[in-house]
Formats: structure tokens, sequence, C-alpha cells
């Protein structure tokens, strides 16, 4: 008998996060149609805190939860994915898949279009919470908890393709199981294929933060070039039955695939590298390497897999917390002495008005961003007495007391008429910071299911 | 005395964040430069250059196959994206601090 012949699937990541560009899918979904064999395509849409921010959405309206930008990225690929076979899968459903498919079946409808939905289900534990929840952390009061969900595997995506789903929402799918759920289906790969799933999660990892493989979050001025980065690519991954993966973009676009793309993309997010756990399998890229196999084309080898970790990970959003920010800009000559003594000025009077709150200062333009809540990088960069004449002091609270935030944010304003010369740009905002915490649950507990709205 | 150089003039690095926890994945440029930037990229001197975030623990994963090193920065990010009080609550920006060391210069 002959060996069947290998056969290419092709992936492709139509958006990394929530907040990506809703027209990047367009020229993808262009450039699968053109490729032979399985092809897909996904958008991943979720992170830790945005799943509990459309919990909050759905407690407000049980038609919303979904992620907010959904259709954007759905409405234009909509027809060229189910003219040409290309199952869509996305975990953009968020709180609320049901409603998402709901939405979804009008948008159809006004486009004339028919298809095939399946709703992923079973991650959301928020109607779990009872006394038999002793997978609960201590420190989690059930009247602070707006969101309980489970990082889900792939299992349940290959059951929707299998059953003809055109297109498939869920909630907190796992990142990379959208693409393992796809490369199951198209090249048969049993639940307990450790080395062909790693593969397949080893592509989901790469595709799953959209252009930061291709060229986005990278470019350094002098030190690492890309070019036309207005026009970023989406990027696809090819991967064999031979278990092959090989990691490219959307012909003609902006952005590169090197080596260099690939490798920062590969660790994003890791711990340890021979043990990243998913609901799928525990990837092993201690021993990864990397080729170039052509013009934006780099092939990866040595990806290792061992068993699926036997709990899964959770997520927990807690309300409770208020993150408050204002800022006054201070320029021209003298400006860092000013800012200072502003800043100065504010933290006086929060400890004699507001003692128990714990405000966090920058001076932006000298020190914010690898700033600490105590001020020591602030305190070290102002002793090399900075040649700058444009900075902005920056106040930021976190803090259960939102009526004490207001009133601190309130005093960095009166800085306007009380604080040093020529202060200017005050803006403040207060708004609800949800937390997460993190558990372990084991996999028997959890029930992902398919349903077909 | 050859004169310290900058890392990011050597190497290229990404920050992710997972709670309070950051890891920063930075890497050679030229595979010539892996074995120089293990000598130099201990642990210590990580903890060190993340000193003012106090982090409660630094691992290093060290992978030459792709000329890079993983570090794991525990209990480094104020709090962590939605407990953080900071500009950049997910740390994303932080690459840039491990890339801002002076290191002894490679020699070639």
């Amino acid at each position: 008998m002959l060996p069947s012949p290998r056969r290419v699937a092709h992936i492709g990541c139509g958006a990394g996060f929530a907040g990506d560009r809703p027209d990047a899918a367009i020229a993808l979904v262009a450039a699968l149609a053109e490729r032979d064999g399985p092809r897909y395509l996904f958008f991943e849409l979720l992170a830790e805190r945005t799943l509990a921010e459309a919990q909050l959405r759905r407690l407000e309206d049980p038609d919303l939860g979904y992620a907010t930008h959904l259709f954007a990225f759905l409405a234009p690929i909509l027809r060229p994915c189910l003219t040409h076979g290309i199952p869509i899968i996305t975990n953009g459903g968020a709180a609320n898949p049901v409603a998402a498919a709901r939405r979804l079946r009008r948008e159809l409808e006004s486009q004339g279009l028919e298809a095939r939905i399946a709703c992923v289900l079973g991650d959301d534990l928020g109607e779990a919470l009872d006394d038999t929840a002793d997978w609960l952390p201590a420190d989690c009061p059930r009247e602070e908890i707006v969101s309980c969900n489970v990082y889900i595997g792939a299992e349940a995506v290959t059951e929707a393709l299998l059953g003809g789903a055109d297109i498939v929402i869920g909630g907190r799918l796992a990142d990379p199981s959208m693409a393992v759920g796809a490369l199951r289906h198209a090249h048969g790969w049993a639940a307990d294929d450790w080395q062909h799933l790693a593969v397949a999660t080893a592509a989901g990892h790469l595709l799953e933060c959209g252009t930061q493989v291709t060229g986005g979050y990278f470019a350094d001025a002098g030190r690492k070039a890309i070019p036309d980065p207005a026009h970023l690519g989406c990027p696809i991954a090819e991967v064999g039955s031979d278990a092959s993966l090989v990691v490219t973009k959307t012909a003609g676009s902006g952005g590169c695939v090197t080596e260099q793309t690939v490798k920062e993309q590969l660790l994003y997010e890791v711990h340890d590298p021979a043990a990243y756990l998913t609901p799928d399998v525990t990837l092993d890229v201690s021993r990864a390497s990397l080729e170039t196999v052509g013009p934006d084309r780099v092939a990866i080898h040595g990806i290792q897999g061992h068993p699926a970790p036997a709990t899964l990970k959770g997520n927990l959003g807690l309300r409770g917390l208020w993150f408050g920010e204002a800022g006054i800009s201070y320029a021209g000559p003298g400006a860092v002495e000013r800012a200072r003594l502003a800043m100065d000025i504010l933290r006086q009077r929060l400890d004699d008005r507001l003692p128990a709150l714990r405000p966090h200062f920058d001076l932006i333009g000298v020190a914010s961003l690898f700033n600490d809540g105590s001020g020591e990088w602030l305190a070290d960069r102002l002793q090399d007495d900075p040649a700058v004449e444009d900075v902005r002091l920056r106040l930021g609270i976190v803090d259960r007391d939102r009526e004490a935030v207001e009133l601190a944010l309130q005093e960095l304003e009166t800085l306007y008429l009380n604080g040093p010369a020529g202060g200017g740009g005050v803006r403040r905002q207060l708004g609800e910071s949800l937390r997460t915490r993190s558990f372990l649950i084991a996999r028997e507990r959890v029930t992902p299911f398919v349903t077909w709205p | 005395m050859t004169p310290d150089v900058l890392l990011a003039d050597f190497a290229h690095a990404r920050a992710g964040d997972k709670g309070n926890t950051l890891n920063v994945a930075v890497f050679a440029f030229e595979r010539r430069h892996y074995a120089w930037l293990e000598r130099h990229l201990s642990e210590d001197a990580v903890a060190a250059r993340f000193g003012h975030r106090h982090p409660t623990r630094v691992t290093r994963y060290c992978l030459p196959q792709l000329t890079g090193i993983n570090f794991v920065i525990e209990g480094a990010l104020e709090g962590g994206v939605n407990q953080s009080a900071t500009l950049d609550r997910h740390g994303k920006s932080l690459s840039y601090l491990l890339l801002g060391m002076c290191l002894p210069s490679p020699g070639d």
C-alpha cells in the first residue's frame, strides 16, 4: 500500500486582539482562497481582562457580552469565506457566544447568506459557583465575582468542524486551541497525539497575536527594519500532515516573516519553554530551531509534545477596585523642577487628606514606563539632572474606595491654581478596574460542548 | 579596558505578561554573540536590573538553538494588568529596560 500523500493545511489569523485592525483579514481571506487544501481562518479576540469586561456588558444586556468589534471583523469576510469553504473560528463570543450567534444570523441574512453556525460552550463556570466549587481561590468573595471562565481546548472545535460548521463561535477557547481544532479536523489527529498536537499548538501560538509574527510590535529604527509597516500582512501557517510547520504571511502585504520575528513570538508569554501548558498538550519548544525556507517563509523544527496537564486554568474576574489617573504638563525652562515641585505638593496634600491611598507618581519624559510604585527609578533618573523641557506629572491610583480616588484626582486638578507656574493640560479619568485571579481545576470537572443555534 | 556596549545593539527582545509575572525573551542578533549573552545575562544581573520592581524570583531558560534566553521575572508588574497603578500595566515596554543594560563588549 502506498503511503498517503502529504497534505498541507493553511491557517490564517485575522486578528490578534480585540482592538486589532478590522480590515486586515480581507486580504488574508483572498490569499487563503487561492491556496489548495484545507483552509481555515481564526480570530483571537480575548485577553485576561476583556472577558470579565464582556461579562459586565452581558449583565447589563443579555444580547451583549461578545467581543465589542466582533462584527467589524466578521462582516467583510463572511461572503468570501463561505464562497471558498474557509471555516471561521473565533473566541470572540467572549461571555455570550449564543448572543453572538444570534447577531451573526441577522448579519448573514442582511447579506443574503446562509451558514451553519456552531457555538462552543462549557467554559463559563459562572453558574457553578455553589458550595461544591472547592477549586475557588480563598480570597475571592462570591459577591465580587463577575466572571469565571476556564481555558478550554480544541476538542469541541474539531467536533463542530466535523459537524459541518462554517463558523465556530466560542468563549474562552484557549488561543492556540482554535488552530489545533482546525488542524485536528484537517489531518485527523487524535486527542492524545501529543507530537502532532504540539506542532499544531506551536502554529496556533505563533499566529494567535496576528501581525506580531509578521513584523508587528517589532520595528526599531536602525536595528530592526520592517518593510511597509503601515500595511502589515496577516500570518498564515502551513501545517503538513507530516507535522511540518512553515509560517508565512499574506502575499503582497507589508511587514516580513523572518527568524527574528518568529523567535520573538515563539517565546511570547511563555515561561518554561519545555512546558508551555495548554488544554490540549504540553508544548515543548526548548529544542526548537528555525530555518528560512524562502522569502517571508520560516520553518520551525524540533517541536516536541508531552501529555496535556491534568488540570485546566481558569480566570476569575472580580469587581471592587477603581483605577484613577490624572496628569498635568510643564514645558520650557525649569520644566522638570516645576513638575517635581508639583509632585511634592501633591504628595503632601494626599498624605494629609487621603493617607490610606497609595498614589503612584510618574514624570512622563523623565521616568514613567520603567518606574515603580515607590518611585525609586524616578528618583535615580532625577539625580542625572535630565535635560528635557517638556514633562508631564502623572498620578495613578488603584483602590477600593472610589470616592477617595476621585478626591485624589481632584487634588491634581487643583494644581492649576495652586501649583507651580505654567502647568497645563490636566486630564483625568476614573473607571472600574476589574481584577483577575487564576485558578486550576480538574479537567473532568469542565465539560465543553457544541450547540447549533 | 574595552568600553561597555548597549545590549540593544547586540540583541532584540519582547516582553509578555501573565498576572504579576513578566517574561522577557532576549535574542542575540548574531549567533556568535550568544555565548557572550549567556555569560553576562545571569539571573542575578537581570534581578539587579529590575531591582526597583522588587521581583520575588528571576528564572532563566537558555535556548542556544534560538540564540536566546527567556527570563521569567515574578512579582515585577506592580500587581499586574488589573491591579497596577502604572502607565504600562502589562509591562510591555520592559523589554527595553533589559535592552538598556550596558555590558562589557563582546570584542568582535
